[in-house]
């Protein structure tokens, strides 16, 4: 009788250790995947800045607008390295100020008509169009992590160890309307 | 002489440039030139006929804050017709280097270009990609006027060659005015501060530290503190001992500035830094009130090494009290800084500066050349077939 009871709760045990390093693993691997999200998301926006300043020195836009942009773009560059909020704050604004310059058909036109500058709004339209889903997949990576840190067990037994909480990354991704050529 | 003016910022929005175009554009008018002001407007109505619109600005994020501008090929277009239908003697841009009006003027004209740099501050850091793009455009411009020993070394610094320095410049006609506003009481001593509450250059900190020592000095003065900000947080900050010597008055009009300054005593301008010129300065001179001012080497300038107006070290509170209380028991003193300051100020009303740019004007047009359409070398022209 008792050496049943003895199984019973050793094989209890043996589950409920083993839920627990599967879900440990599974953090490890969200965090992971957050990790390698983040540096992607990095990777693509600077590609977009990248882009927006060759646009803007290429000479095919008119030097305003091309001011405007080049502006942002560096903006994108340099702000805060280690400062999330005010990167993203920047990125926001480099895509508000090329909504901006290419918001009039007429300038997209114009930019169109020359070689470098149709390749260059190709270019620009696949960077912005990878940074919208680098955040996005980022975004998730973040929920699905949230979701699992957020269960009591987790919490309770700190199975996240001292793994910072996920931030999402905010930030307006909006794809100048004129790019879209698709 | 037909002069073209082009002003880069919102004809809607306040602000040191726009008033700089308006006072030089009505001092020229008013000399019987012909003046069109080429300009972003927000609201079309209520502008004077010698404003052509440049297009509706578009807010974007230029230079560390959100400026109105207006850009793009619809604008170019706009500045285009605006040049061909002008036929003007001079194009005469303001802040070339805005990514807006002006510079697209430099870039579509050619012939006589006078262009004035205004900004100086370390917020117009520009990047060595902005000069690229607008070194075509900035090739063209003629003559290069700077408003202040700053704005000339950042121009020199930047772009090299030179610039002549021709000062800001004050309607000085429009500060005298015997009216004043119902908040001052005539039998109180009285000061006054001008400018956003919550910009710190401007130094209301400072005097808001001097204030109890003022108080101590002199009991029944009155403090007058003028422009936009948040007034129950700024009273909240203010020692409790000063709080009913104190009266805020909130953003007001032009004309009230001026009857502002002619009621009260004493200027007071503790600003930080930040300012090339001090314009306000020479509009409190105008108004024939007595400065009171930190001292800032466009300060200084201003107030002829402090003959026209009473300086005291920058930032200092303790300072600022002492010389405060000092001129505000002393008419005498006062008198004789209003006089100097009169007197001073007339080499910034435009009547005089106005001569300075004209002979400008002069010297790029003397073989009369206009300012025509420039196609060579653009895109528009590349498209026309005409490159």
């Amino acid at each position: 009788m008792s050496w049943a009871w003895v199984v019973v709760i050793v094989l209890v045990l043996l589950v409920f250790g083993l839920y627990l390093s599967m879900t440990a693993g599974r953090l490890d691997r969200l965090h992971q995947r957050i990790d390698t999200s983040v540096l992607a998301l990095d990777a693509l926006l600077l590609r977009r800045s990248a882009v927006a300043l060759e646009l803007a020195t290429s000479g095919v836009m008119d030097p305003a607008s091309a001011i405007v942009v080049a502006e942002a773009a560096h903006g994108a560059r340099t702000a805060g390295e280690n400062d999330n909020l005010a990167r993203a704050g920047a990125e926001s604004a480099l895509t508000q100020a090329l909504v901006i310059a290419l918001g009039e058909p007429e300038e997209l036109a114009l930019i169109r008509g020359t070689e470098s500058g149709s390749e260059l709004l190709a270019e620009l339209d696949a960077a912005c169009r990878r940074v919208e889903l680098g955040r996005r997949f980022l975004n998730d990576a973040v929920r699905a992590c949230r979701a699992v840190r957020s269960q009591t067990l987790v919490r309770t037994l700190r199975l996240a160890g001292h793994a910072p909480w996920p931030q999402s990354w905010e930030m307006d991704d909006s794809v100048p309307d004129g790019l879209v050529t698709r | 002489m037909k002069i073209g003016l082009v002003c880069p910022y919102a004809w809607d929005a306040p602000g040191g440039v726009r008033s700089h175009v308006a006072d030089l554009a009505q001092t020229l008018i008013a000399r019987g030139h012909e003046v069109s002001v080429l300009a972003p407007i927000e609201e079309a109505d209520d502008v004077p006929d010698w404003i052509v619109d440049g297009g509706s600005p578009v807010s974007v994020p230029y230079n560390g804050s959100v400026a109105k501008l207006s850009f793009g090929v619809k604008a170019t277009g706009r500045v285009r017709r605006w040049i061909r239908d002008g036929n003007f003697d001079v194009l005469h841009v303001h802040e070339p280097l805005a990514p807006s009006l002006s510079l697209l003027a430099c870039w579509v004209g050619r012939g006589p270009i006078v262009a004035t740099w205004h900004s100086s501050s370390e917020r117009s850091r520009m990047l060595s990609a902005s000069f690229y793009i607008a070194q075509t455009a900035m090739e063209k411009v003629t003559a290069r006027i700077a408003v202040s020993e700053d704005a000339r070394r950042f121009l020199v610094g930047h772009l090299g060659g030179d610039a002549v320095l021709i000062p800001n410049g004050v309607r000085v006609s429009d500060f005298i005015t015997d009216e004043r506003l119902p908040e001052f009481d005539p039998s109180r001593p009285s000061m006054v501060f001008l400018g956003r509450m919550d910009e710190p250059r401007k130094g209301l900190d400072v005097l808001v530290a001097a204030l109890p020592a003022i108080v101590e000095g002199v009991p029944d003065v009155q403090v007058v503190i003028v422009g936009p900000g948040d007034i129950e947080e700024q009273r909240e900050s203010l020692d409790p001992s000063v709080r009913d010597n104190v009266v805020y008055l909130g953003r007001v009009s032009d004309s009230d500035k001026a009857r502002a300054f002619a009621s009260a005593d004493i200027y007071v301008a503790p600003h930080t830094g930040g300012e090339s010129f001090g314009i306000v300065l020479a509009e409190a001179m105008a108004a024939s009130t007595a400065v009171l001012a930190s001292d800032l080497p466009a300060f200084r300038n201003v107030l002829a090494d402090g003959t026209a107006g009473r300086l005291f070290a920058t930032g200092d509170s303790t300072a600022l009290a002492q010389a405060a209380v000092e001129l505000l028991t002393d008419s005498s003193a006062r008198t004789e800084l209003v006089l100097a300051g009169r007197d001073r100020v007339m080499d910034f009303d435009w009547e005089h500066v106005v001569d300075d740019v004209l002979a400008v004007y002069d010297s790029v047009t003397v073989n009369g050349e206009h300012v025509t359409e420039d196609l060579r070398g653009q895109l528009v022209g590349r498209l026309m077939g005409r490159g």
